[in-house]
């Protein structure tokens, strides 16, 4: 088998083959388990680097598996899907440091450790999907290995989030499959393709083609939590917090809001879905969403909560890049795709920290935390800088290159939208860092677990990985102009999509 | 030997097997039990493989040609129908050693191996039948053996659900019995060739739509369609757990595929619109099955129901049997005969295991079996996911072929219940799923269970979610000697 076949396969069999073992170590075996999944992650990572050299080269990733008659199943690499496989590759590996000091001496830790690198693989798949079916398939199997996760510590609030998880993303699930069912009949057998694939379709189909669109992008924008499908993310919040950050920063909602962008360009084709129409009430709908997001932080004081509807707001980012016709909105909203995860991770993070070092979990009780933990604070400060746009953060880049695209497009009742959910995500974030640095302790801390040494504010494995993602933070806002950078790559996207 | 011996030591083997199980000790009929069910996987699978290779196998018993003599045949269906059945009960026998040791039932045990192998006897000998008269003889076989088994639970109310079956099975019987003499007497002939051939000189018969709706009556009735299933969930649900397997499994898949066989053979030309009767029954099987099976407190009856509700989708198929649609419709069917016997196997052998692990019935009764019976749970799951027709399960492909006809077809109103039902029948097995991932009751008893029951329910849960990376081989093995039924286009359109 050649390098070509090899390298999609074994980007998603990593972590296949290092979840199903784990479900079989016992409980107790902490250091085989940890090692087999920072391996998994390592060698997930390597061969996603590799690919990334070649894609470059333009050379084609394609592995082949026999499946439904006519429909096999597909992973292929293009650019578009290692933009996705990279964020999350390297942010797995930050993850699974970060949930091994997490997850410290917590019960059914196989367990845990196992549907987190079923997840894994699941977005792997997504990533690497070369056609709807296998897109469908490994869409579905996300849902169902994130559930098990979601009701992780198994209370009566866990198990109601669970349900509502469930309710929510298998009846998008079912609309996906509706939509995905239809263009078959239609078209056949539906392989990705730069450029979209209905061209061959006469004017006669093009209301059936609406409806079809209706229904797939329906179904994947409930896990992008795009109003009004966006209800179950706040509650999903009762996770533990290496869950809120990968899965429901990264995985699940980047797993819709890809879904988006993979359907609008490569089964629709940019171009065919604007003369159907169907882009600007996309837009529409993202706008509404943003805000809606935004408006509703404000009111949060539970921290993760807050941040949660912030995901909602900040995800639809990545929709809006889609709904605004032309290469520059597609860049701004392609490189949301990696900005918002590496953001929202930090941000997640440095909640998962406050609460494991001091029992915090409510804005209100964060006063004078700064003074307790500077170094999460500094990173939470940095990922919320970035929510917000600062310059030199990777956020700023992203609304950039959405105005730019806002114009461009003619749009631009976009603008007032991004200056409002600008202004919205400071007011929801410069109050949480006035409390941090400016306001003394007040009281006890609600319950104080791990005790500082020195610079050491909490344990390392927590502290490392924010640390790790503020600066990339930074450093993808900063260096945005190298071709290697997140923004250098979409534009190569953008390129493929729009120059064929 | 050529290959065409197969067929008959198909059915021979387990009749034997099955005397043999009634005039040996208890214990050496339980080593031969389990001597010669790897031989009949083996040779089921022989069948397989020879029909896929050289097409329909015909044996002519005795060397008495039909219509003087008896006649087997197996066309690719029904080898396909063989080689799930040859599992199914290789697995219900197996389970069904340890299981009744654990009841402390060794009277049922020696009756339950005789009543299995003339069962697995009977089945093959139906789907291996190529004529009215000994469809009719082999149904009736199965259903005594089948009630029988049912029997097997020993309380008063096994007793009844046993009884009631047999009586609606008895009922079904003869209005089969009935649609086959008008058959008979329209035609002249039994031998399903010929009739083929004279139903088609003659379709608008007043005779023959008789014989047909006769016919359908009495088989829908016996693989418990809508409105007619009011019999299946006691029965199966108050059955001892391998005999509930091969009920849900495999008795009510013969009538049907006898229904299927007719339908898309000889009995086509008469079929006019009854095919969308059939396809509202179906629907509404789906919904008011799956609704049901929600709501159910007994863990056995959510899954009893579960089968009202799949059997729904055996039979949205038929309107769209034809036209452009014929092809992914009948790939699907025959598709969803086979997931749904395997994995509702594993379900109830899966069940069957928990229940005996907390010693009571009840769905709320298995918290915290996650942690105690991991394989069992595990099992179920994955049976449920191929019954909810999650990817890439075998239930996925079938859903799948079936959705596509009916989009193909523009059947909105039997997609749409299509997809429904899934959602209902995730919710289902996800309420059982949720009971066993619960923390345990703090006096909840917990019993030892023998390792190779779960085991069991496993294999047979792996086989049905391998069979959808198997779609491809069995799509074309099911379309030997399918008659007029169109391939499934394998070349985009």
């Amino acid at each position: 088998m050649s390098e070509t076949v090899l390298l999609p396969l074994v980007t998603v069999a990593s972590s296949l083959v290092a979840g199903l073992t784990i479900f079989m170590l016992p409980e107790k075996r902490r250091g085989l388990r940890s090692g087999i999944n920072i391996a998994a992650a390592v060698i997930k990572l390597a061969c996603v680097l590799w690919m990334i050299d070649g894609v470059l080269a333009e050379r084609v990733y394609e592995a082949r598996l026999p499946f439904l008659p006519g429909n096999d199943l597909v992973l292929r690499a293009d650019a578009m899907s290692l933009l996705f496989a990279t964020l999350s590759a390297i942010l797995w590996l930050v993850t699974t440091f970060y949930a091994i000091g997490y997850l410290e001496g917590a019960p059914r830790r196989s367990r845990f450790f196992g549907f987190f690198s079923l997840c894994v693989t699941a977005t792997m798949g997504i990533a690497l999907a070369g056609n709807l079916v296998t897109f469908f398939l490994f869409y579905e199997l996300l849902t169902l290995t994130t559930y098990p996760l979601v009701v992780h510590r198994g209370t009566e609030k866990a198990l109601a989030a669970g349900a509502t998880y469930l309710a929510y993303t298998l009846a998008g699930g079912a609309l996906l499959l509706a939509g995905v069912v239809w263009l078959h009949a239609l078209l056949g057998t539906v392989e990705f393709a730069h450029g979209g694939v209905m061209a061959a379709l006469g004017p006669e189909t093009h209301p059936q083609l609406t409806a079809v669109f209706v229904l797939v992008i329906a179904g994947v924008a409930v896990k992008a939590a795009v109003v009004p499908f966006h209800g179950w993310l706040p509650q999903a919040m009762v996770a533990p917090a290496p869950v809120s950050a990968l899965l429901h920063a990264v995985a699940v909602v980047k797993a819709g809001a890809f879904g988006v962008v993979r359907l609008c360009y490569d089964v629709f084709g940019i171009e065919f879905a604007a003369d159907l129409g169907v882009l600007t009430p996309l837009a529409a709908i993202a706008s509404v969403t943003i805000l809606w997001g935004s408006l509703r932080a404000l009111v949060q004081d539970d921290l993760k909560r807050r941040l949660a509807y912030s995901t909602i707001s900040q995800v639809s980012y990545v929709v809006l890049g889609v709904g605004l016709f032309g290469p520059v909105g597609t860049i701004g909203g392609l490189v949301h795709l990696v900005h918002q995860g590496i953001m929202k991770i930090t941000l997640f993070f440095c909640a998962g920290n406050y609460a494991e070092t001091l029992g915090i979990h409510r804005v209100t009780e964060m006063d004078g935390v700064g003074a307790r933990m500077p170094l999460t604070t500094a990173a939470f400060t940095v990922g919320a800088l970035g929510m917000i746009g600062a310059p030199a953060t990777a956020g700023f880049v992203t609304k950039w290159y959405l105005g730019l695209g806002a114009l461009d497009a003619g749009m631009g009742w976009v603008l007032p939208v991004l200056l409002a959910s600008s202004l919205l995500n400071a007011a929801y974030f410069l109050p949480i860092l006035h409390r941090a640095w400016f306001r003394s302790q007040a009281g006890e801390w609600p319950a104080e677990r791990i005790r500082a040494v020195g610079r050491r504010e909490t344990a390392w494995l927590l502290l490392l990985p924010p640390l790790f993602t503020a600066a990339s933070v930074v450093a993808t806002g900063l260096l945005s102009g190298l071709s290697f950078s997140p923004l250098g790559w979409t534009m190569l996207i953008a390129a493929r999509e729009y120059l064929r | 030997m050529t290959p065409a011996d197969l067929l008959w030591i198909l059915v021979a083997l387990p009749l034997v097997a099955g005397l043999a199980c009634v005039l040996l000790p208890q214990r050496a009929g339980g080593t031969l039990s389990r001597l010669v069910v790897l031989p009949m996987i083996v040779l089921a699978a022989g069948v397989a493989v020879a029909v896929a290779d050289r097409g329909p196998l015909a044996h002519a018993l005795g060397g008495w040609a039909p219509p003087l003599g008896i006649g087997l045949r197996a066309d690719g269906l029904a080898a396909a129908m063989i080689a799930m059945t040859a599992l199914v009960c290789a697995a219900a026998l197996l389970y069904a050693e340890p299981y009744f040791t654990a009841h402390r039932a060794e009277r049922e045990r020696s009756s339950f191996r005789p009543l299995a192998w003339t069962l697995w006897a009977s089945v093959n000998a139906l789907l291996l039948s190529n004529d009215l008269f000994n469809l009719y003889v082999t149904l009736e076989l199965l259903t005594l053996c089948a009630a029988g088994l049912a029997a097997l639970g020993g309380n008063a109310e096994a007793l009844a659900a046993s009884l009631r079956y047999l009586l609606a099975a008895l009922v079904g019987s003869l209005a089969f019995l009935l649609g086959v003499a008008l058959a008979y007497a329209g035609t002249g002939t039994l031998a399903l060739p010929e009739l083929a051939a004279r139903v088609a000189a003659d379709a608008s018969a007043p005779v023959l739509a008789a014989a047909l709706l006769a016919m359908i009556a009495g088989l829908a009735l016996k693989t418990a369609l809508f409105p007619l299933h009011g019999w299946l969930p006691p029965a199966h649900g108050g059955a001892a757990t391998p005999v509930s397997a091969l009920l849900s499994a495999l008795v009510v898949k013969a009538s049907f595929y006898v229904l299927l066989q007719l339908w898309v053979g000889p009995m086509k030309p008469v079929s006019g619109d009854l095919g969308a009767v059939l396809g509202a029954l179906g629907v509404a099987a789906i919904l008011w099955g799956s609704i049901a099976a929600l709501v159910q407190a007994k863990l056995k009856w959510v899954v009893a129901y579960s089968t009202v509700a799949q059997v729904g989708y055996l039979f949205v198929a038929f309107p769209l049997l034809e036209g452009d649609s014929a092809g992914s419709a009948f790939g699907g069917v025959a598709l969803q005969a086979i997931a749904h016997g395997l994995a509702k196997a594993a379900m109830f052998l899966a069940v069957g295991t928990l229940m005996l692990a907390c010693g009571r019935g009840e769905v709320a009764a298995i918290c915290g079996l996650a942690g105690r019976q991991p394989v069992a749970v595990f099992a179920f799951a994955i049976a449920g996911a191929s019954l909810a027709g999650v990817p890439p399960t075998g239930g996925f492909a079938a859903k799948w072929l079936l959705l596509e006809a009916a989009w193909i077809a523009g059947s909105w109103h039997l997609a749409a219940p299509m997809i429904v039902g899934s959602l209902l029948t995730a919710a289902y097995v996800l309420r059982v799923l949720r009971c066993a991932f619960l923390p345990p009751a703090n006096d909840a008893p917990s019993q030892r269970v023998a390792a190779t029951m779960p085991a069991l329910a496993l294999v047979l849960a792996l086989v049905a979610l391998v069979m959808g990376f198997a779609t491809t081989p069995l799509l074309s093995l099911v379309q030997v000697g399918a008659g007029g039924i169109a391939a499934v286009a394998v070349e985009p359109r």
